[in-house]
């Protein structure tokens, strides 16, 4: 059954569309990720132009994490005092983010900026996550199932900064400038490439600011869910790249595919869940570089806009 | 907009058409090509008759659908640094944004290249102002490159012998349309050609337009851009509340 996607201006089999929504809610349900960054080179895979692909995952990710945060909201897992701070930083940086978006696309560099933010950072975190992973599961079989408590609270030059705050479900009194300046970078990346940012975000919260593992999740989708609804209404206001029937056909997918993969996860080991996302965000990171590298079998492209 | 007015000058004089005096008339099945929300392209049949000219010849028939012009940027990919990026860029202000010919015969046996070049009929034939800022690649091969790409996409097109002729005197095509096909006035001209010379020809106009919940979503999208981005958090907002609650239950 074929739909026509108002903003997209091109047709799409319901079907498809809605099996993409369910596979990558899935993995994002399996794995506790947002999915966004398998999402939207996907999308733009079956020919979905990259801006809307962009826009559109935004719009997607909000419901997303709307629907996540709440079961961490349940069991008490939210900082929202952290997660105000990282979402003011966010909200900047993600408006930041819909400039840089609208510039690089004026002068053509759009395609090329998004792969290389994708190559960079899934290969600086998949091969982060791989390492950490394989250590873990070596360790907890030579220990017998142990695996060894990171040690936290360093005092580095972090903590010399000004705006110290106290962060009392996080554990922490530590500068805000921190906290706001990482929402700030991850806003930006979100913006740029059509993702909630999550699988920076949690490495940053759990080894740059030291909070605890059972905050940084649902810390983190709340705060992703006004840095993607900003994006979503700068996107749609700024260059109208927000296609709601596409972004419903996907969340409805997403869903299903979610809490059928975190019912997965549970039987899945940490260790083996982690390394598993790893070699994931390894292989989407070396498409990518292949197909920047690889002579490309059409040397043109069309398009509108764009400065002479 | 000249073109268009005598294309409307045409489809309100309804008698001209047919008059049995004419060498050619001609229509199309349809004069609305509507892209509703289950759109995925869509035939329209153009039909007609030709009236035998100077002694018994018969012509041949040659039909040029267009789409309303507009300025494309291509842009050339080259290799720096190892990895391949946009390099070069190129301006074409008026590229037709649909552009299929049908004909009896092949073209280059209908009329001589200076004939076609007048009507421009034929993909070799279109007059196309392109504006090249790139050290590696000239004119030809960015129209070529826009030829190419738009072919892909099934807009553009020249195919001879795709017009069935019944009894020397009706003649009938399939013009298709595909799901990415662009809105705007679209112009058919048909010609009747007789030994190399364009003997008469006739234009209509077709409308490709939007309509219903797609074409109010995107006006909506682009009129009302701030309430747009709101419904769209909105909805997004209530569906995953909805999906948790339900969840929850089960």
């Amino acid at each position: 059954m074929q739909i026509y996607l108002p903003i997209a201006e091109m047709s799409v089999n319901v079907f498809v569309i809605l099996g993409l929504g369910g596979g990558v809610g899935f993995m994002s349900g399996l794995f506790g990720v947002g999915g966004g960054f398998l999402m939207t080179p996907l999308l733009i895979f079956l020919g979905v132009p990259p801006t809307v692909a962009v826009g559109t995952e935004a719009n997607q990710i909000v419901a997303s994490s709307v629907s996540g945060v709440l079961a961490h909201w349940r069991r008490g897992n939210v900082d929202v005092k952290m997660g105000l701070i990282l979402t003011l930083g966010g909200f900047i940086g993600s408006t930041l983010g819909v400039y840089l978006f609208r510039w690089l696309r004026g002068l053509g560099q759009i395609d090329l900026v998004i792969s290389l933010c994708y190559i960079v950072f899934l290969g600086i975190v998949g091969s982060l996550m791989l390492v950490e992973s394989i250590q873990a599961l070596l360790a907890s079989r030579r220990n017998g199932g142990t695996v060894p408590v990171r040690k936290k609270h360093q005092h580095s030059w972090m903590h010399g900064l000004p705006f110290k705050m106290r962060f009392r479900r996080s554990q922490l009194y530590i500068s805000a400038v921190v906290p706001a300046v990482i929402g700030l970078f991850v806003g930006i990346l979100a913006a740029l490439m059509g993702v909630g940012g999550g699988f920076i975000m949690v490495p940053a919260m759990i080894y740059l600011l030291g909070m605890p593992t059972s905050v940084v999740v649902g810390t983190s989708l709340f705060q992703i869910i006004f840095v993607t609804a900003n994006a979503t209404f700068l996107q749609s206001t700024m260059n109208h790249t927000v296609d709601v029937v596409l972004a419903l056909l996907l969340l409805l997918g997403g869903v299903v595919g979610a809490q059928v993969g975190a019912r997965f996860g549970i039987k899945l080991k940490g260790e083996q869940l982690r390394s598993l996302l790893a070699l994931m965000v390894l292989g989407v990171c070396l498409k990518l570089l292949f197909d920047m590298v690889t002579v490309p079998g059409e040397l043109f492209a069309a398009g509108t806009g764009g400065k002479h | 907009m000249k073109r268009l007015l005598l294309a409307l000058a045409l489809l309100l004089a309804p008698a001209a058409a047919a008059r049995a005096a004419e060498p050619l008339v001609a229509d199309l099945s349809k004069h609305l090509v509507a892209i509703t929300t289950g759109f995925a392209g869509t035939d329209v049949l153009l039909f007609g008759a030709i009236e035998e000219v100077d002694g018994g010849k018969t012509g041949d028939v040659v039909v040029v659908v267009r789409g309303p012009n507009k300025t494309e940027t291509l842009r050339r990919k080259d290799r720096a640094m190892g990895i391949w990026i946009n390099s070069g860029i190129a301006k074409v202000d008026n590229a037709p944004s649909f552009y299929q010919v049908a004909s009896t015969r092949p073209l280059d046996q209908l009329a001589s290249p200076a004939i076609l070049g007048r009507h421009q009929i034929g993909l070799d034939h279109l007059d196309l102002d392109i504006r090249v800022k790139d050290g590696g690649a000239d004119q030809a091969q960015y129209r070529q490159a826009l030829l190419r790409l738009n072919q892909k996409k099934g807009l553009y097109g020249d195919r001879a012998l795709d017009i069935g002729m019944l009894s020397q005197r009706l003649f009938r095509t399939d013009v298709h349309f595909p799901a990415n096909v662009p809105v705007g006035v679209y112009m058919v001209e048909v010609y009747l050609m007789v030994d190399g010379q364009v003997i008469s020809a006739q234009t209509t106009p077709l409308v490709v337009s939007k309509i219903g919940i797609g074409a109010d979503v995107y006006d909506f999208a682009h009129h009302q851009a701030a309430i747009y981005g709101i419904i769209a958090i909105a909805l997004a907002a209530f569906a995953g509340w909805l999906a948790a609650v339900v969840f929850k239950k089960a």
